[in-house]
């Protein structure tokens, strides 16, 4: 594992132009944040990555490779996906939702294999899922869903995972597991890139920001080094105060002044 | 063996049991020892002539079509995630319908004898894709269901409308056929129309089990899982066009057996869309075979038609998911 290299790729979707020349890199062993406002092109940038776009121009390589022309199979097998929202359209079991991670290593009609299971297992121990296993996907709580829906994508083993606003719409204390649990995934060797609105998580549980505003690349570094009040006037434009409580750093957003008028 | 195998074990067993009755259940009753005596009995023996000539081809035909509505309506459901699609409520049926009834009143029929399944998939063909263009704009139920009843209603409207123009008006026989459905008098010219069309659909449908249950959490989650999209929706889209256009050139349009099916299958066996394809035309076979057996029973002075029967089920049925569902509707 080398790690992914994004070298400027634009991305434009009927007419308009949603990424300009984007570059940023993700490595083993770090939780990397996108932030930047609503339409700055975070989920654009992932759903590139995934294959679900197709960039008119750059470059993305995946541990040496080019990982445009990969298989969709292999690149599955690479990169696992938790999509916004985290849809379910059928009232299946939590073990059923959590197995079809499994669906890049069979074929269509392979039956789960000893590892597949143990690979199932340990996703549902890892999101603090086990004992849902047997609940219908339509009976579980917001925050147990999306355990279980992160549950999914780490079940498929792949060692990069991009997540897609994990902790929308979950109270404080779930958004605090969801993040632990991919800060787990990179401790065990993963490379996480994840979307994120809340700055405050961001600066906690990320080893590096990445900045987007209009579809540009603004910044990209240690969370100290992005969210800094010229970056954040210019990019979301709020006033900020931080300050730390041992190892954490906090971050709270104001209206800028002379601006309050609008809030 | 865990139950959904003893379920689908079961449902087998019955299709079966039920195919045999069929068999032997109409004005002339044939007993076992009848249907026996039938299989060795010369060609001209009253007994095999009710076998082989008028009875064995309505119910292997029965059995194709249900077949064929059962997987369709479990491969549309779970391909537009959407518990009410069917061949019958979104309109491919009809459309399905609207081509056979126009290839026979062109004349068609006696210039090519493949014009009616031709004209019937070609029918069938164009109602699925304008539905999947639809749904990749707005993929709620409601919506769906809305288009396919525009679609349906069109498309019995130009029904009616090419039988008004006729030269030779068609019966009002003819206009249930094509609108209700119906296995009367069907030979074994008919089956074997529409069995290579029937086969050649339900291959195209093979494997789509993986894609169906990546889908069910969302179409851009299913790639990320490799799965092909645009391969799998054209399987289904292709497979449910040709399956159809040939069981409806040969039974007209047979309503709601599509979409019961596939809910029998969830309760009974698996509520993953992908395990239920199989026990899901097996199951409408048997669904559509007993239909069949209703229809002969002598409650009226007239032989009940048979779309009829699967709409007297079928339609409270509708109703009852409509009801259950209701909290997902968007």
């Amino acid at each position: 594992m080398t790690g992914l290299i994004i070298k400027n790729i634009s991305l434009t979707l009927e007419g308009s132009q949603i990424l300009k020349d984007v570059s940023g890199t993700l490595m083993p062993g770090e939780v990397v944040g996108l932030i930047g406002p609503n339409g700055a092109g975070k989920s654009s940038l992932l759903k590139s990555i995934l294959g679900l776009v197709h960039p008119a121009s750059g470059t993305i390589e995946l541990d040496g490779g080019n990982l445009i022309t990969l298989p969709p199979k292999e690149r599955a097998r690479m990169i696992a996906y938790a999509a916004q929202g985290s849809p379910v359209y059928w009232p299946l079991s939590v073990e059923r939702i959590v197995a079809l991670g499994r669906i890049p290593h069979l074929t269509p009609w392979q039956k789960p294999r000893p590892e597949d299971e143990a690979a199932v297992e340990n996703a549902l121990l890892m999101t603090d899922s086990a004992h849902l296993k047997g609940r219908l996907v339509t009976t579980l709580s917001g925050g147990e869903r999306a355990r279980v829906l992160m549950a999914r994508t780490i079940a498929t083993g792949a060692p990069y995972i991009l997540a897609d606003e994990p902790v929308a719409s979950l109270d404080p204390y779930h958004q605090l597991q969801v993040m632990h649990i991919l800060r787990q995934q990179a401790k065990a060797g993963g490379a996480v890139m994840v979307v994120l609105h809340d700055l405050s998580l961001a600066a906690r549980y990320c080893d590096r920001l990445i900045l987007l505003h209009e579809g540009r690349l603004i910044d990209q570094g240690i969370p100290d080094d992005i969210l800094t009040p010229q970056n954040m006037a210019h990019v979301f434009s709020v006033a900020t105060s931080r300050w730390s409580q041992g190892d954490d750093h906090f971050l709270a957003t104001h209206p800028l002044p002379g601006k309050t008028e609008v809030l | 063996m865990t139950k959904s195998m003893l379920m689908q074990l079961l449902c087998l067993l019955a299709l079966l049991l039920t195919g045999i009755f069929s068999l032997s259940f109409g004005r002339v009753s044939l007993g076992p020892a009848d249907l026996w005596a039938a299989l060795s009995a010369p060609a001209n023996d009253p007994r095999a002539i009710i076998l082989f000539e008028l009875r064995l081809p309505r119910v292997l035909l029965g059995m194709l079509v249900g077949a064929t509505l059962g997987l369709t309506g479990a491969a549309l459901q779970g391909v537009l995630r959407n518990p009410l699609a069917d061949p019958g409520v979104i309109g491919v049926s009809s459309s399905s319908a609207l081509g056979a009834v126009i290839a026979i009143h062109l004349g068609l029929a006696g210039v090519w004898s493949l014009a009616v399944p031709a004209f019937a998939m070609t029918g069938a063909l164009l109602a699925t894709l304008l539905l999947l263009l639809v749904s990749a704009r707005d993929s709620s139920v409601l919506m769906l269901i809305l288009v396919g009843i525009g679609i349906s209603s069109l498309a019995t409207a130009l029904i009616s409308l090419v039988v008004n123009l006729a030269d030779n008006p068609m019966t009002l026989q003819d206009m249930i056929m094509w609108m209700l459905g119906s296995l009367e008098n069907r030979t074994m010219t008919d089956l074997l129309l529409a069995l290579p069309f029937i086969l050649i659909g339900w291959a195209m449908m093979i494997g789509v089990g993986q894609g169906l249950n990546a889908i069910s959490v969302g179409e851009d989650t299913a790639q990320t899982m490799g799965i092909n999209l645009m391969w799998l929706k054209l399987r289904i889209v292709i497979g449910t066009a040709i399956s159809v256009g040939a069981a409806v050139s040969v039974c007209g349009s047979i309503g709601f057996v599509g979409l019961v099916v596939p809910h029998i299958a969830r309760a009974l066996i698996s509520r993953e869309p992908g395990a239920i394809l199989l026990p899901s035309a097996v199951i409408g076979a048997l669904l559509l075979t007993l239909a069949d057996v209703i229809t002969r029973t002598p409650l009226a002075s007239s032989p009940l038609q048979l779309g009829v029967v699967t709409a007297l089920i079928g339609a409270p049925s509708f109703l009852y998911i409509v009801f259950h569902t209701r909290k997902d509707m968007r």
